[in-house]
């Protein structure tokens, strides 16, 4: 199961550095990122391996939700079935 | 792998467009609950209903947050009252529509449909105590919602029935007055009424369905305005191309919910009604798209065609991305409930008549329309015996949802809350029908040859 993570927000210092402890303490493995930075606001994206996470998905999707709020920046993590559906016949 | 542009695509579609599953319903045959008795009946309504529906809402909200797209409204539609308590020895169903109110708010849900009777050839003893209880039932409870079918393409019209809910929609509309005649908003009466719909207020479990069904309304709007915005002034082809590329993307979203909430709740899944469900939100509105398609306000000439071409390419992309397509499918109307069809009416560019034409080429009919509270029972019945011949003739279904305001006037604003919008009341045409209403008996069935 994989899951896409979206990070939207103004730019600062240590926002995937916090992302990435998070994920990692998760065993949540990180399989592809990428990021622009336009007008100093951050959009990254990251797709991310969940198969041996411990914990519910929609726990880690609430976690992330917290973690941005506390960080200033707005995180979503979806299951990637969602774009598979609307993207690939 | 999913490309970065595919994600942007759709989460703006989510974010900035009111991308959501709008509905998923879950339909429950009520025919095993059958009891001389009706307490015994009500009992035995609650559990089942309470048993099948415990994790509706919550496997509801688990999606959402798992496939990070909203899931507006989790529902519940059962077996119509008039044939699921037909064996009862009572006079009134009341008590029925207060259990399944009770049910209802139990698990959870915002509203449950099926307080209703199928009367196209004429009325059981059991139907005529359902029309009976509805006023009664509308102004007691809050989430229940009433439909009577009153015609089909196959049996022609009932016009005892037709004439009999122009009077019950002025009771329910006198005993709800205290709420801007809300109780009407709640009621629905249609032609070719069909078994599988998701979408309130006229959602019921037919006869021919399952045990317990899943349903799953798809909508958004917001999203096909948004889709043409980029192909604003081309061609008809690329217009309708676009329409359809988008209603794809749209109901596979919707097929993936309800996949997934069928296999979670370990109930089948029935269908996807691809419906263009307006909400009161801006962005999230029909009244917008016929703008963007060039039109000065909705009720402008070429709306019909306007409206013709989104419902036909809804479908078009829509039945490719679901494996069961059903329900209503296609453009819902509903005045109050969308803000750009509320400025029209307002404005007068969009009248009661020019709402009737759209409804031969849209998937329901006459929906959320407020009119005066001294219309005329017998002018309620014509303006529902004339929908109702748009789609006995036409093979397709139309609905009468219609609120006479009681104590309110053509100018005044109707506010009925949340969902259900505000909405001006709007003029009716003054000239009589009783003599026409009064003749009573049935409409035979239409000839389906000939077809001009």
């Amino acid at each position: 199961m994989k899951g896409i993570i979206t990070v939207l927000g103004k730019d600062h210092v240590g926002i995937i550095g916090t992302v990435c402890i998070y994920l990692s303490r998760n065993e949540i493995n990180i399989l592809d990122i990428s990021q622009t930075i336009v007008g100093g606001y951050l959009n990254m994206m990251m797709i991310v391996d969940l198969s041996t996470i411990k914990k519910e998905f929609t726990a880690i999707v609430d976690e992330l939700v917290d973690l941005g709020n506390e960080i200033g920046v707005a995180i979503k993590m979806q299951h990637e079935d969602i774009f598979n559906s609307m993207h690939r016949v | 792998m999913i490309t970065r542009s595919e994600i942007l695509e759709t989460n703006k579609m989510i974010e900035d467009s009111n991308l959501d599953v709008r509905t998923i319903t879950m339909g429950i045959n009520l025919m095993d609950c059958a009891d001389s008795d009706i307490n015994k009946f009500n009992e035995k309504v609650y559990q089942k209903i309470t048993t099948c529906a415990k994790d509706l809402v919550k496997v509801g909200d688990n999606l959402a947050k798992q496939f990070g797209v909203p899931v507006v409204h989790k529902r519940i539609s059962v077996t119509p009252i008039s044939i699921a308590a037909a064996g009862c020895q009572t006079d009134s169903y009341v008590s029925v529509a207060h259990t399944l109110d009770k049910a209802a708010k139990a698990v959870g849900v915002n509203f449950i449909g099926g307080f209703s009777a199928l009367v196209q050839k004429g009325c059981t003893k059991s139907d005529e105590i359902l029309i009976n209880s509805i006023p009664q039932a509308l102004s007691e409870t809050d989430v229940v919602c009433s439909s009577i079918n009153v015609g089909t393409s196959r049996n022609g019209m009932n016009m005892d029935a037709v004439k009999k809910m122009g009077e019950i929609i002025l009771k329910t509309a006198e005993m709800t007055k205290e709420k801007d005649s809300l109780g009407c908003a709640k009621l629905v009466i249609f032609c070719n009424a069909v078994e599988d719909n998701p979408f309130m207020a006229g959602a019921f479990h037919g006869v021919g369905e399952k045990d317990c069904v899943i349903n799953v309304g798809v909508s958004g709007p917001g999203v096909v305005k948004r889709a043409l915005e980029e192909v604003r002034d081309a061609d008809f082809e690329t217009l309708c191309e676009t329409v359809k590329k988008t209603a794809f993307k749209i109901t596979r979203v919707g097929q993936l919910i309800a996949q997934e909430a069928s296999k979670r709740l370990k109930v089948p899944f029935g269908i996807i009604d691809l419906s263009l469900a307006p909400t009161p939100l801006i962005g999230d509105s029909i009244a917008e798209i016929f703008q963007e398609m060039g039109l000065e306000e909705p009720g402008a000439p070429g709306t019909t065609a306007a409206l013709a071409i989104l419902n036909d390419n809804v479908k078009k992309g829509g039945v490719m991305a679901s494996s069961y397509v059903g329900g209503l499918s296609g453009a819902f109307i509903p005045v109050s409930e969308d803000h750009g069809m509320i400025v029209a009416a307002e404005k007068g560019a969009l009248t009661l008549e020019k709402l009737e034409a759209m409804t031969c080429v849209c998937s329901v009919g006459l929906d959320m329309i407020a009119i005066p509270g001294d219309t005329s029972a017998a002018t309620i019945s014509g303006i529902i015996a004339d929908e109702a011949a748009i789609g006995m003739i036409n093979n397709k279904t139309t609905a009468v949802r219609l609120i006479p305001v009681i104590g309110k006037k053509v100018g005044d604003t109707v506010e009925f809350g949340g969902l259900l919008g505000y909405a001006p009341v709007m003029p009716v045409n003054t000239y009589r029908c009783e003599r026409f209403i009064n003749r009573g008996g049935r409409i035979p069935a239409p000839i389906h040859s000939f077809k001009n």
